[in-house]
């Protein structure tokens, strides 16, 4: 009997106006899979990895999670649904406002009674497990490193154990070391919770440490995806190009054209 | 001349195109203030941060306009020996008009620009789209608090800063044109009826939730980087500025009755 992937994408689309940024992307995770998502800057992975949760909605196609449709569905599906997954941003995008222990247990508090000290409770027990000092928790963002702040966000997707992980270049701007912990952090996470993760990666180290499997955006499309050992065998110039960091080749940071049609305003 | 009817044309479709998405966001935001879950500790800091943190700067404004009315009203009443009357104008024009135009602007300079550049912050840097992934709907979250925490805190101020402006044109009245304090207070007292000072709160609950809205809106659609912020921040106090003085002349004529 089958498996039934735990995040299928058939024939997905997304416009901005002119812009065609997702022109139809096929697409399967396997439950407790390790997919990364590499691509030039601009090709459309961060705008893929938004419709996975419903921040952006889709033009046309389909998108499953454990084989049940989310597109189309109403707000309060919506919610229920991102209550199954935890994302961290490029940037972090912690809460300035907020300490950090109202940072990693946001959505418990607001989901559940949580009382301040439970929280603080909870906070602390989460950021001790990605190697942080309990001290933390009483800072701001503002007041912590680079690095501390990908932990920081990376706590507050794991803090209700969700079943799917969304990292958004969870390395960039970090130093080899630091990033290396990242990775180890996200490896044992998933392992801990059994999640399903994707990343976005622009970090061949990274990518190699984490990835089971490896889908290559370009223009769009999925050019490339298969298992992270048959990356530098692919025989597709472009994932060449890009695994292989060259400046020559078939791959360059300009976008396409919008198409003639769409410019004309049709 | 083609061009010129095009180009009216397409501002005026651009106009059109900003009021109804302006008009649906705030009808939007008005629906998630009356919507569990409420965001307690959110409107609690909104309320501090509108309300006591601007105190200090309405109070200042309307202090050295309420002394600057006195001295200028008895100039020209003087001429025609209508001086008797500096108190009373003092306290109309403070209740009725300066208190909340004046706080409006303030409140406008401060408030709105510290939203726009916040919630404008928080766009740029992922913080709103982190808040929808935390199954929290930033409408709810942040701008609903914010509107009801501007529209509550506006009057309060008014109501303070009408105070203080009356107490400055009875400074000038008394230490620096002479008047009898005792009567000076009469004065004040003896046309002020209620209807002046609730015009005054009806403008400033108006003017709050108009400061709240252009700074929420324009935060809220903010551009990428800091220059789209930059503008986003620009654009909330020119608009809510403009506003204040458009809706202070509709609330003027619905209370005179046209």
């Amino acid at each position: 009997m089958a498996v039934i992937p735990k995040i299928e994408l058939s024939g997905v689309t997304k416009s901005f106006d002119a812009n065609h940024v997702l022109k139809g992307i096929n697409l399967t995770v396997a439950p407790k899979e390790s997919l990364v998502i590499i691509g030039t800057s601009g090709c459309g992975k961060s705008v893929l990895m938004k419709c996975l949760n419903g921040l952006i909605t889709p033009n046309q196609g389909s998108i499953k999670i454990d084989g049940q449709e989310i597109l189309g569905q109403g707000r309060a599906a919506l919610e229920d649904l991102r209550r199954r997954f935890g994302m961290t941003f490029q940037f972090g995008a912690l809460f300035d406002s907020l300490p950090i222990w109202e940072n990693v247990t946001f959505r418990l508090r607001h989901q559940q009674a949580l009382d301040k000290n439970q929280a603080r409770e909870i906070a602390a027990q989460t950021i001790t497990q990605l190697g942080l000092a309990e001290s933390v928790i009483d800072q701001y963002p503002a007041e912590l490193s680079g690095g501390m702040q990908k932990r920081v966000a990376l706590a507050r997707a794991i803090v209700d154990k969700p079943e799917i992980l969304l990292f958004d270049e969870p390395t960039s701007g970090l130093d080899p070391i630091t990033g290396g912990v990242i990775d180890r952090l996200i490896i044992d996470a998933r392992e801990r919770l059994g999640a399903t993760t994707v990343t976005i990666s622009h970090d061949m180290a990274s990518v190699r440490r984490i990835a089971d499997k490896v889908a290559m955006v370009h223009h769009g499309v999925i050019i490339w995806a298969g298992p992270a050992e048959e990356m530098n065998e692919s025989g597709v110039p472009e994932v060449h190009q890009f695994v292989h960091g060259l400046a020559e080749g078939p791959l360059t940071n300009e976008k396409p054209a919008a198409s003639p049609a769409k410019m004309a305003g049709s | 001349m083609h061009g010129f009817v095009q180009n009216i044309g397409r501002t005026a479709l651009n106009f059109l195109a900003a009021f109804g998405r302006i008009t649906l966001f705030s009808i939007t935001a008005v629906r998630w203030i009356f919507t569990p879950p409420y965001y307690w500790q959110q409107l609690l800091r909104q309320i501090i941060d509108i309300g006591y943190f601007s105190l200090p700067v309405v109070g200042l404004t309307t202090l050295f306009s309420g002394m600057v009315l006195a001295l200028q009203s008895y100039t020209g009443f003087a001429r025609f020996s209508a001086e008797d009357t500096v108190a009373t104008v003092v306290v109309l024009s403070v209740t009725r008009e300066l208190g909340p135009v004046l706080a409006g602007l303030m409140v406008a300079g401060r408030i709105g620009a510290s939203m726009a550049a916040e919630i404008g912050t928080m766009r740029v840097t992922d913080q709103i789209d982190a808040l929808d992934t935390l199954s929290t709907r930033p409408m709810q979250y942040l701008v609903a608090p914010r509107l009801l925490a501007g529209t509550i805190c506006l009057p309060f101020l008014v109501l303070v800063g009408d105070v203080i402006g009356v107490f400055g044109g009875y400074l000038v009245g008394v230490y620096r044109l002479g008047f009898n304090p005792s009567i000076y207070l009469a004065r004040t007292l003896e046309y002020l009826e209620v209807s002046d000072v609730t015009l005054g709160l009806v403008k400033a609950a108006v003017f709050g939730f108009l400061i709240a809205l252009m700074g929420c809106y324009h935060g809220y659609h903010s551009g990428r980087g800091a220059q789209g912020v930059g503008r986003a921040t620009t654009n909330a106090v020119v608009s809510a500025s403009i506003l204040i003085l458009i809706a202070n002349y509709i609330v003027t004529t619905m209370f005179f009755g046209g």
